[in-house]
């Protein structure tokens, strides 16, 4: 097989594919395939920035009207502070990475290092099965157990009405698990095993060559997957809108209600009209969260780009 | 402790503690492993007992009622139906955009902004891509909420998975194969299309049945673009995809399982809300298993077939 | 199987019919067509005028059921006629039939406090149901049956706090607010905060009946208004509804107007309807919808 690549090789020198190629229509209708996924980014983009800013085009409100953490698009004085929305996505994701990441870290960390075939091969389609379960399933079983549990068995705590920060948090950070621990797992895979048995060979633990040798080496894979997660977690709508209570003030507590830009966008988009003001700043929402999905992608990027070369 | 464990000690000088240490993260690792899947045997176990009593063949195929139990058929059908919709775009598309990146794409400004769109388009939050198909499908073309403008937003979020899947399963296949059909006289195309992509289609039926899952259970893109109406009655015989009323046809709202547990949480006037909620989601989550146990089904047997040929 | 298309053929001949009876489509259609008097939906009443054709309602959810079910009505009486009908919400449904994408919109509320002056002014209203709301509170709130406009006024707006203050026990009250683009938001302040604010401290937002329905049942202490129609059953067993000044909350008071928590329920059309539009909506305000289904889906007449 290797001497024939070889011949291939030399052949190919002959036959000069790379002008023909260049011709040739397979070529041409594949490359279009690929190329209009930059389309729709691009139509994507500009459809909802131009919606995004019709509040201040066609609405006529100057863009530091929406910097203000006052909610009240119906009664006088009007105000269409998003600030409440915005803070409420930071936080519901910033929690629910604190709790999803070392869980997800810990179990990338025991598929790579620790468990036996056998664990694995029960471990890795549990997780498969994870990432599948459906938004709405979260939030459904959020709604009718995690809810109504933080109620009765936490009221102590502050959870006067289980509907809370906390609970949204603890739903995402779930939700975003697989995420995590699967690409955290394979940054881990991808540390040569040299690293490894050169760090057992000097008589290390299992646990130092982790702490070490393997987490620094697999930091940019990590962080990748830390900034995923976040993504995914702050365009998560429905099984967040379902178990948070959707008070539209600024977050106070985890133990009390909250909202995001994804709820407020699904609670208002059908009760207001397109092009008044009231729907267009719900735009203007969808706009902040596609930019924010915009900087992780870059933020990603640029780490793989630190990681993988340096 | 073991005499490895006192030996290594031995050499570095390493204390008790780095060996407790050592002990008690193995443990916690462990843990973690366990704790996963005695989470999602809890999911199960929880959805197998509430769908006792609820899920019957008069659920999955029967008529949604205000009052009683009723059914969830035509939402099943229209998940089917809007699935196949948006994979018979989104396969086609994603296979040849694979192929381009796998097999022709160079190293250059082109492939990277390519790349970069792969994956902007993979990080947009559903709602926001339901929004994006408020507009673009619903508004603009003055079709209203239809069954094809929900296709399309589905499209936009598999398109690039189906692309990066296909990609891999084609990056996958042995350089050897390739040279050796260029070796042969063939063209680069008659290379891909009679070696490369047949074996390369096992990694692809797993891409696309992985694909399918998530459109399967998507809900949030679906509810600006797909709409929420409470269907009855369909009548299968009426094979005219023109008329809005055939079930076969594009041109008609179609509310999905996933969007009708939504729905149900918020509008359901039944007052069995919690029981058609647990019952679809159970449904739902059935449905996600069967995709992915088929899709490590499927993608064994036809590696087995086509690597044995 | 086999039997349910081979009867949907009979229905489609006999309405093949009654088109043929109706002169065709676009006019104004006779009063009564006898052809489809067989359909079942119509009952004693008479049998509606049917239109071909194709038409989508979209809008408003606490009317959706209605309508759903008139749609449904109509169509087993004019099986060449397709009504589908949809939720979203007032505004999507004002939104799609402003912009043609809908034939008719639902709304609980006018186009005028939604819409623009100009795209407004192209609509036509059709009233065709009074909708109630009753205020409802979780069942721990003992010893209350009735409040006054006042007093909700006071709970709503902040001023009273725990229900110890209007006669309840002494628990604090959750107040479970709609979005403020809500339709039954806009009506119940209207009618009964007088425009005043509800207090946002202590709150939480449910979007819709259902989701109100179970946070109330659920969350002790809490207070919230939602449609007659969720007020039945086990959600009535499970909740503790009240009194309005001494009004009882039923269908009979609104219809009377002696309970004031109403609102009109409005279809509106691009222009003045023609065709399937305005057969449908000439149903919606025949003796088959006002007097069958309304009272039956706890709406009532839109004309006392």
């Amino acid at each position: 097989m290797a001497v024939v690549g070889e011949a291939a090789g030399l052949a190919g020198l002959h036959v000069r594919p790379a002008l023909r190629d260049r011709l040739d229509l397979p070529r041409r209708v594949v490359f279009l395939a690929a190329a209009s996924m930059v389309a729709i980014v691009f139509v994507l983009l500009g459809f909802i920035a131009w919606q995004g800013v019709q509040l201040f085009v066609q609405n006529g409100y100057p863009i530091g009207s929406v910097i203000s953490t006052t909610w009240s698009p119906q009664d006088a004085p009007i105000s269409f502070g998003v600030l409440p929305f915005v803070a409420g996505t930071i936080g519901v994701t910033g929690v629910a990475v604190l709790i999803s990441a070392p869980l997800s870290i810990g179990l990338a960390l025991f598929l790579s290092e620790v468990a036996p075939r056998w664990a694995r091969a029960v471990v890795q389609p549990a997780l498969e099965i994870f990432v599948g379960i459906p938004s709405v399933v979260w939030g459904w079983l959020g709604l009718t157990i995690l809810v109504p549990f933080l109620r009765t068995n936490l009221n102590g705590l502050g959870f006067t009405l289980g509907f809370s920060w906390f609970a949204g948090s603890l739903v995402l950070s779930i939700m975003i698990l697989p995420t995590i621990t699967t690409i955290t797992y394979d940054a881990f895979r991808a540390v040569p095993q040299d690293l490894r048995t050169g760090s057992l060979a000097l008589g290390t633990t299992r646990w130092q060559t982790i702490r070490h040798i393997l987490l620094p080496a697999a930091r940019a894979g990590t962080l990748t997957a830390i900034v995923l997660g976040l993504t995914r977690a702050a365009g998560e709508a429905l099984a967040v809108q379902m178990v948070i209570g959707n008070r539209p003030t600024m977050p106070t507590s985890l133990t009390q209600p909250m909202t995001t830009l994804t709820s407020q966008i699904t609670l208002d988009m059908g009760n207001t009209v397109f092009g008044a003001p009231d729907n267009n700043v719900l735009w203007t929402m969808g706009l902040i969260l596609l930019a924010i999905s915009m900087i992780a992608v870059l933020l990603i990027r640029k780490l793989n780009r630190s990681g993988g070369r340096r | 402790m073991s005499a490895p464990s006192q030996a290594r000690g031995a050499l570095r000088g390493t204390s008790g503690r780095t060996i407790v240490a050592d002990r008690a993260a193995t443990v916690v690792l462990w843990a973690l492993g366990g704790f996963v899947l005695l989470l999602l045997g809890a999911i199960i176990l929880h959805f197998v007992i509430a769908s006792i009593g609820v899920v019957s063949p008069s659920f999955i195929f029967g008529d949604p009622s205000d009052t009683e139990l009723g059914g969830v058929g035509p939402l099943l059908w229209n998940s089917v139906y809007m699935l196949v919709l948006a994979m018979l775009i989104a396969v086609p598309l994603g296979i040849l955009a694979g192929i381009y990146m796998s097999e022709y794409a160079g190293d250059n400004r082109v492939t990277d902004t390519i790349r970069f769109a792969e994956e902007a388009i993979s990080s947009v939050p559903s709602i926001v891509v339901g929004l994006f198909g408020l507009i673009a499908f619903v508004n603009l073309t003055h079709w209203g909420f239809t069954a094809l403008g929900g296709a399309l937003a589905l499209t936009l979020f598999n398109l690039p998975l189906m692309a990066r899947l296909s990609e891999q399963a084609l990056r996958a296949v042995p350089a050897d194969e390739r040279s050796a059909s260029l070796a042969l006289g063939a063209t680069k195309w008659q290379t891909i299309r009679h070696v490369v992509l047949p074996l390369a289609i096992p990694g692809i039926v797993t891409g696309i049945i992985l694909t399918a899952g998530r459109v399967f259970g998507e809900a949030a893109a679906l509810l600006f673009t797909a709409g929420l109406s409470t269907p009855t009655g369909y009548n299968f015989g009426n094979l005219n995809i023109f008329d809005p009323k055939s079930p076969w046809s594009p041109f008609r709202p179609a509310t999905t399982l996933s969007v009708y547990i939504w729905k149900t949480n918020s509008e359901g006037l039944s007052q069995f809300a919690a029981q058609i909620g647990d019952g679809a989601s159970a449904l739902l989550l059935g449905s996600v298993l069967i995709f992915n146990l088929g899709a490590r089904f499927l993608g064994r047997i036809l590696t087995r077939r086509l690597t044995a040929a | 199987m086999t039997i349910g298309i081979r009867r949907f053929g009979v229905l489609a001949m006999a309405a093949t019919l009654a088109i043929a009876a109706c002169s065709s489509a676009a006019t104004t259609p006779p009063a009564a067509s006898s052809a489809s008097s067989a359909a079942p939906a119509g009952g004693s009443f008479a049998a509606p005028a049917c239109a071909s054709g194709t038409i989508t309602a979209v809008g408003s959810t606490a009317l959706q059921p209605l309508v759903d079910a008139a749609g449904k009505a109509y169509v087993a009486a004019c099986p060449a006629a397709t009504v589908t009908v949809n939720g979203g919400g007032s505004g999507t449904g004002l939104t799609q039939v402003a912009s043609g994408a809908a034939n008719i919109g639902d709304s609980d509320v006018t186009a005028e406090s939604k819409l623009a002056t100009p795209d407004a002014a192209t609509l036509v209203d059709h009233p065709v149901a009074k909708q109630g709301w009753i205020v409802v509170a979780n069942k721990d709130v003992t010893g209350v049956t009735n409040l006054t406009t006042d007093q909700n006024k006071q709970i709503w707006t902040g001023a009273v706090t725990n229900w110890k203050q209007v006669g309840g026990p002494d628990l604090p009250i959750v107040l479970i607010l709609r979005p403020t683009s809500s339709g039954t938001r806009a009506t119940f302040k209207q009618i009964v905060l007088g425009g005043a604010s509800e207090a946002n401290g202590q709150a939480l937002t449910e979007d819709s009946n259902g989701a109100v329905t179970t946070s109330v049942q659920a969350t002790p202490g809490s207070i919230s208004v939602i449609g007659f129609a969720y007020y039945q059953g086990t959600a009535k067993a499970n909740l503790v509804g009240f009194q309005l000044d001494g009004v009882d909350a039923t269908v009979a008071n609104m219809a009377s107007g002696v309970y004031k928590l109403n609102a009109v329920g409005h279809m509106y059309t691009k222009g003045q309807p023609t065709g399937l539009t305005k057969a449908f909506l000439d149903y919606m305000l025949s003796d088959a919808v006002q007097k069958g289904l309304i009272p039956a889906q706890f709406y009532a007449p839109v004309n006392p």
